[in-house]
């Protein structure tokens, strides 16, 4: 199989009535719902830590990074592994939808959204079904370095 | 061509070898007759000189290969065992080491020639006449660096001017062989071949007959009469297999010694680049992590661990049986119980995997005291007990600093000097003693000396003086309070300093350095008899016991060995002192921490009795008031990783039989 080299998968998860989408290469899994131990002094958006097969993990609740009003966990509710460099993070998120691929051309810079919004860790706009819905991609190592380093 | 896959295996065994050249030496020294030694440092040298130039580490090899020369004559008895002699072959050995390090860290040997060691390993040589000199010359010939030294005979040099005057090329071709090559003389033949089909050889370094021998090392120099141009001959002989390099000179007679022809010049720079400093780091930039950390492990507990995976797969096996006969619970019960006393085993012989002997660390002390002594002028004997004693990989790396402070600071000043002591009536020789054993699930070390001890008076003084402590608060101190401030940060007694210690990194970084480990150091000492530094380590990091204890609906984990007791407290026995909850226990005022408000954990309703751990840090004792005991526990230390390792007081996390994480309590950092 080839792939063309602008072509990237991005898995989409939604949170709230947004999706998002995480570039496929830094996940490493996604996981169901797991007991959390809260971290005392962690910063608020992490969640605590969970066991991920004898791996003590750090999980950050993107609702709460997002200051997005929080939900109870339920039925859908996934943590996505992510690995930067060499340290896992899990990511709580509402639900994890689907992978989708999107090209260049498909993806927007960022300069349009206004400027309430903190663009840092905002990869750019991805539109998808033939440009009639967007989801915003994360650039998750600025997202999780910003947080918690 | 890649030697990557065995730079690890190179780093170790010259690690070794560095180790036996050092025990040998200081053994040589003591007896200085023994040929059975002086010709085991010999075969290790040459082991250790052999892989240098199989890595291509050819500074590392020029070295070694100087201070093998040294080593054959006094094996054939022309030069004798002197004390200088010992001491530039220790420091040679030093260099050596440096080199090692360096590929450690780089993947390279770095830049640094040891020149002045190579020099004074030739001077030794000197008095030996033109053997030896000549050899030197082969060798400064073989590195590439030092290329353009050949001095022609005046036979040769005939040659050459006729062949200038014939208008014909005289080249200086310097030749490296890949470090891989198996049959180098066979590569030689091919390469003269190649060159008398277009020329003539006149000249070889080393002689044609050595290298037909095979008698070099990766390199030699040809001096070639030809009327090609040098890009062809260069063109010509990269295209025979396993030629590293190629460096072609012109050579010119007036002055004897070669010249580079400007035009030759940055083609020569360009080749020197390459090699030297470029090619090596490429093809080990792949392996730059090089200093993974490994463990030599006894086959035997390998073995044993081989074993109890067997016997896992048997249990596997018996609970695949039940789940498809239906057969009743007995056996279930039985496997499981099976199930655990192979997993605790397992759990054991994986632990053994991890430790070493402190060996490791202890046997690079006879040759550091040897040196700590002729600096002194103290005559120091040194005695060390139970080196098999094992403690955890991790452990082992961190104490040999610690360990060396402790022994320079009783060679410096816990012995008093040679005059001293005789006139005290003292044993002319001072001895350090350093032994070490495992108590329960400790392992202890102790330094101890039988020098002058520790003046408690002079302590209490400098203290005050530098106003660590109060005059009245140091005239209320007990006489181990007093020692206790040694460990102070900046805290040293001695006036001068020396080159052995007191700079004014001191006992606090020892201190530091063993607490960070989990351990503790304690020092004993009698004035005019010695003193004893104690050090106590844990076992291993891995693994601790721990209280597990329920703070709300949270688990937490607290070490054993912080751990003093645990007291039912009344409340009403709760006082205040400075709005800080106090209680009086057996006559000690003890200072009471909720955890719940650190932790920011919910607070409960005060019941009319609190469960308070008393743990301890030094003389320091706090109560930690916890909801509830869930009971001791063995437990494996997880990191909490880089992200959260901030958190100064949590340790790391462990996770519990159901799977659930809970968190270790960092007791230092929350007292």
């Amino acid at each position: 199989m080839e792939t063309s080299v602008s072509t990237k998968q991005y898995v989409i998860l939604q949170l709230g009535e947004e999706s998002y989408g995480v570039d496929i290469q830094s996940v490493q899994g996604i996981e169901k719902i797991v007991t959390v131990a809260r971290v005392p002094q962690a910063p608020a958006c992490i969640e605590g830590v969970m066991n991920l097969r004898g791996e003590i993990i750090p999980v950050m609740n993107l609702r709460k990074r997002f200051s997005l009003k929080q939900k109870e966990h339920d039925e859908d509710t996934r943590i996505i592994i992510t690995r930067i460099e060499d340290s896992q993070v899990g990511l709580i998120v509402d639900e994890v939808n689907e992978v989708i691929e999107l090209d260049d051309e498909e993806i927007e810079n960022v300069q349009i959204i206004d400027n309430n919004v903190d663009l840092e860790y905002i990869a750019g706009v991805g539109k998808i079904k033939d440009g009639t819905s967007v989801v915003t991609l994360l650039d998750l190592k600025t997202l999780i370095e910003d947080t918690l380093l | 061509m890649d030697t990557s896959q065995y730079m690890q295996m190179f780093i170790e065994e010259s690690e070794d070898n560095l180790q036996r050249l050092n025990e040998n030496l200081l053994e040589l020294e003591n007896s200085p007759g023994d040929l059975n030694i002086l010709n085991e440092i010999f075969r290790i040298a040459h082991t250790l000189k052999g892989m240098a130039g199989t890595m291509g580490f050819t500074k590392m090899q020029k070295l070694t290969h100087n201070a093998e020369n040294i080593l054959s004559e006094l094996r054939t008895g022309e030069i004798k065992v002197s004390t200088e002699l010992i001491d530039i072959l220790f420091n040679s050995l030093d260099a050596l080491e440096n080199y090692v390090d360096e590929i450690i860290r780089t993947g390279s040997e770095g830049h640094e020639d040891y020149t002045h060691l190579i020099e004074s390993l030739n001077e030794i040589l000197e008095g030996k006449g033109q053997e030896a000199e000549t050899q030197d010359k082969a060798a400064a010939a073989k590195e590439p660096i030092s290329t353009g030294e050949i001095t022609l005979p005046e036979a040769q040099k005939n040659v050459v001017r006729e062949a200038q005057r014939q208008a014909l090329n005289v080249y200086q071709i310097h030749i490296s062989l890949s470090p891989n090559c198996v049959l180098k003389s066979a590569r030689a033949f091919i390469i003269f071949r190649e060159l008398e089909s277009i020329g003539e050889i006149i000249h070889a370094v080393p002689p044609v007959e050595d290298i037909e021998d095979e008698k070099f090392d990766l390199d030699f120099d040809l001096v070639v009469v030809t009327s090609h141009m040098e890009d062809e001959i260069k063109d010509i002989l990269m295209g025979v297999a396993e030629v590293d390099t190629v460096n072609i000179s012109r050579v010119s007679v007036e002055d004897k010694v070669i010249e580079s022809v400007d035009a030759a010049a940055p083609a020569i720079e360009e080749i020197h680049q390459e090699p030297d400093q470029d090619e090596k780091p490429k093809t080990q930039s792949k392996i730059r992590p090089v200093a993974s950390k490994t463990v030599r492990v006894d086959i035997d507990r390998l073995d044993a661990l081989m074993n109890l995976v067997s016997e896992l797969i048997i249990v596997k096996t018996q609970l695949e049986g039940i789940g498809a006969s239906e057969a009743e619970d007995i056996s279930y019960g039985e496997s499981i119980e099976y199930l655990e006393r192979v997993t605790t085993s397992l759990h054991d012989a994986v632990m053994k995997v991890r430790m070493v002997p402190v060996e490791i660390v202890f046997n690079r002390f006879p040759r550091m005291i040897r040196d700590v002594s002729r600096d002194l002028g103290k005559e120091i004997n040194l005695i060390m007990s139970g080196e098999e004693t094992e403690l955890d990989r991790t452990v082992i790396d961190e104490i040999g600093d610690p360990l060396i402070h402790l022994l320079r600071n009783a060679a410096d000043h816990g012995l008093e000097t040679t005059e001293e002591r005789l006139a005290i009536g003292k044993t002319r020789e001072g001895t350090i003693e350093l032994k070490a054993y495992q108590d329960g699930n400790n392992v202890v070390i102790e330094v101890t000396d039988d020098g002058k001890g520790i003046d408690i008076e002079k302590i209490k003084q400098s203290a005050i003086e530098k106003n660590v402590v109060s005059r009245e608060i140091a005239s209320k101190m007990s006489e181990k309070e007093i020692l206790d401030l040694l460990f102070r940060p900046s805290f040293t007694t001695t006036k001068e300093i020396t080159n052995v210690s007191g700079r004014g990194v001191g006992l606090d970084v020892v201190k530091s350095k063993i607490t960070n480990l989990g351990g503790h150091i304690e020092v004993e000492t009698k004035l005019g008899k010695g003193s004893n530094f104690i050090v106590r380590l844990p076992l291993t990091l891995a693994i601790i016991q721990a209280l597990m204890v329920q703070l709300g609906d949270e688990t937490y984990a607290i070490p054993l060995s912080n751990i003093q007791n645990i007291e039912d407290i009344k409340v009403s026995d709760i006082q205040y002192v400075q709005n800080q909850e106090v209680i009086l226990l057996r006559n000690e005022v003890i200072p009471i921490i909720r955890l719940h408000e650190i932790l920011g954990v919910e607070r409960q309703e005060d019941k009319e009795t609190l469960m308070v751990v008393i743990v301890q840090k030094g003389d320091k004792q706090v109560g930690f008031v916890i909801d509830d005991l869930i009971g001791q526990q063995e437990i494996v230390i997880k990191s909490l990783g880089k992200y959260l390792s901030g958190i100064k007081m949590i340790a790391g996390a462990t996770i519990l039989g159901n799977g659930e994480v809970a968190l270790i309590l960092d007791i230092n950092t929350l007292i």
